[in-house]
């Protein structure tokens, strides 16, 4: 069915730490080496070798710019499936392929009643879904949902593989429906928040802002000022005045 | 958006088809002979069928297309294809009974026709409802299109009726002046009403780090272009919109006009008006494809 489940009270879902995360592309390259042998078809490539590469990817990482001048950031931006709670993209399936779990609110494809007519991916603002090239189906992020429950993974693993992976630490993993949980916590105490609002999705992703930068004043950058400052005293003054003496 | 040939070629075929349609359901045309009804239905379910097959060949799994009629009760892509195989189904029954009886059935012919106009408003609704793409999401979206398909119907009742020798061609035609100028009214009004809105969204509200100030994009996630990108980010030169939408106004409406105007009953220069105008409205919608953007190319350098 692609009408909505009742709004479930578990709501597992990602938060991503814009102020930490680095971009290094290593929560890219796990989630498409977990979910191309995992969940489904595989994350097929097309012509990956050629001219013009190309393929499926569940995650990926935008640099962006924000602000002028010496304010400006750069912010690094992993972007995957949201799991929304009024998610477009499973409403305009034909099909039912597309659906949101009643018990935990992830937003999965069904691969075996997928015909691949893309309508998902328009109907999503967020460029969550690609078309497998090879399988002619819609992929997506499944939050890992065959490792979260799989009892057969040790205790730490049983986490989507991008936080497995995130050397920083900069993506967690849990329910955002429980507002006692880690994950609600860190969002309360950081201002975390939604990506397109106005679109009216609900996603359950969020994001944290990049910290505020530490005021720094105008001398302690100066670095003439800095120099001139410190003028030197002692031994060192006598060699620069002896060598200041020598000819040449 | 990338204007992918299978849904322009879908979409006006199968409009100009469900357009004949309903004329022939509302009894605006009717055949005299069972030859004339044989081309009638061959002719209009003809269209549908073209357009139906075309629709199947962008899809990554035609063979489960089937699978589409289930989701009727949240999804205008299921909404259509239900009702488009209702309206064939009941199309051909009307023929058949046409066929059988020597008259049509008025009530299923009603039937017919309204089955036909709904099946527009789901093919447009499909994009109207998509609130990613400012330009569709347009209250005038449906009307275009259920203007567009029955003015085309019209044009080609009144070839049809040229080519029998019947008496009613130049009601037909005066009918046909009308619903082409109506139709391109209110293109006009959605091309100046769609261009001037925009999706509300901004590269700031996508990443959400407005109050840092302005956001450009500094890296792409990949070198090469990606799925979203070909499907979602085409890109078409400004001038090129324009002259193309005043081409689409002249073949739409402009010829048909000329011709419905100054030769009322002449069949080969009505056949000629029918495609030229269908020819016209492959322009329109390969620009309503074109000129739509799409809210994922804010992730990708677009400002809104």
């Amino acid at each position: 069915m692609t009408s909505l489940p009742p709004a479930s009270d578990v709501k597992l879902g990602l938060v991503i730490d814009l102020d930490i995360c680095v971009g290094c592309h290593a929560c890219v390259v796990n989630c498409k080496e977990w979910n191309t042998a995992g969940y489904g078809a595989p994350l097929a490539d097309s012509n990956p070798y050629g001219k013009n590469p190309s393929g499926s990817w569940l995650n990926r990482i935008h640099t962006f710019e924000a602000g002028h001048g010496a304010e400006a950031k750069v912010v690094h931006f992993p972007k995957s499936c949201l799991h929304c709670e009024d998610a477009p993209c499973v409403t305009v399936c034909p099909t039912g392929a597309s659906y949101k779990r009643a018990e935990d609110g992830i937003v999965l494809v069904n691969e075996d009643h997928c015909i691949g007519c893309g309508l998902c991916a328009w109907a999503c603002p967020y460029g969550a879904r690609e078309m497998d090239p090879a399988e002619g189906v819609m992929k997506k992020c499944t939050l890992c949902v065959d490792r979260i429950y799989n009892t057969h993974l040790e205790e730490e693993d049983r986490i989507p593989a991008c936080v497995r992976t995130c050397p920083t630490s900069a993506r967690h993993f849990g329910d955002l429906g429980d507002p006692e949980s880690e994950v609600s916590q860190l969002v309360a105490a950081r201002g975390g928040f939604d990506l397109m609002p106005e679109q009216g999705t609900k996603p359950v992703n969020k994001y944290l802002p990049p910290r505020p930068r530490q005021s720094v004043t105008a001398d302690e950058v100066d670095l003439v000022a800095m120099a001139k400052k410190t003028t030197p005293g002692g031994f060192w003054k006598w060699l620069d005045q002896s060598l200041d003496r020598l000819p040449g | 958006m990338r204007p992918a040939a299978s849904l322009i070629i879908f979409t006006t075929l199968s409009g100009l088809g469900f357009g004949l349609a309903s004329l022939i359901g509302f009894g605006l045309i009717t055949a005299t002979s069972p030859k004339w009804v044989m081309i009638h239905g061959v002719i209009s379910l003809g269209l549908i069928g073209a357009g139906v097959i075309s629709s199947t060949v962008h899809l990554g799994h035609p063979e489960r297309a089937w699978r589409a009629l289930s989701q009727w009760r949240s999804s205008w892509l299921s909404r259509e294809g239900v009702l488009a195989a209702l309206t064939v189904l009941v199309l051909a029954i009307y023929f058949a009974d046409h066929l059988y009886h020597g008259v049509p059935r008025v009530w299923l012919g009603a039937v017919v026709g309204i089955l036909s106009v709904l099946t527009v408003i789901a093919t447009a609704m499909i994009y109207a409802s998509l609130k990613t793409v400012a330009r569709w999401h347009n209250a005038l979206t449906p009307v275009v299109f259920v203007l567009l398909s029955l003015a085309g119907g019209v044009v080609a009742a009144a070839a049809l009726s040229a080519l029998e020798g019947m008496d009613g061609t130049v009601a037909l035609t005066r009918l046909g002046l009308i619903t082409v100028v109506l139709a391109m009214i209110i293109k006009t009004l959605w091309w100046l009403t769609a261009g001037a809105s925009g999706s509300g969204s901004t590269p700031e509200s996508a990443t959400g780090l407005g109050s840092l100030g302005e956001v450009r994009l500094l890296m792409s996630p990949h070198s090469e272009e990606n799925w979203l990108q070909h499907e979602m980010g085409f890109q078409i030169a400004r001038k090129h919109s324009h002259r193309l939408a005043w081409i689409s106004l002249i073949l739409a409406a402009g010829v048909p006009i000329l011709i419905m105007g100054l030769y009322p009953s002449s069949a080969t220069l009505l056949v000629v008006a029918a495609l030229v105008h269908l020819f016209g409205v492959m322009v329109e919608r390969w620009l309503f494809f074109a000129e739509a953007k799409h809210t994922v190319t804010l992730f990708y350098g677009a400002r809104h």
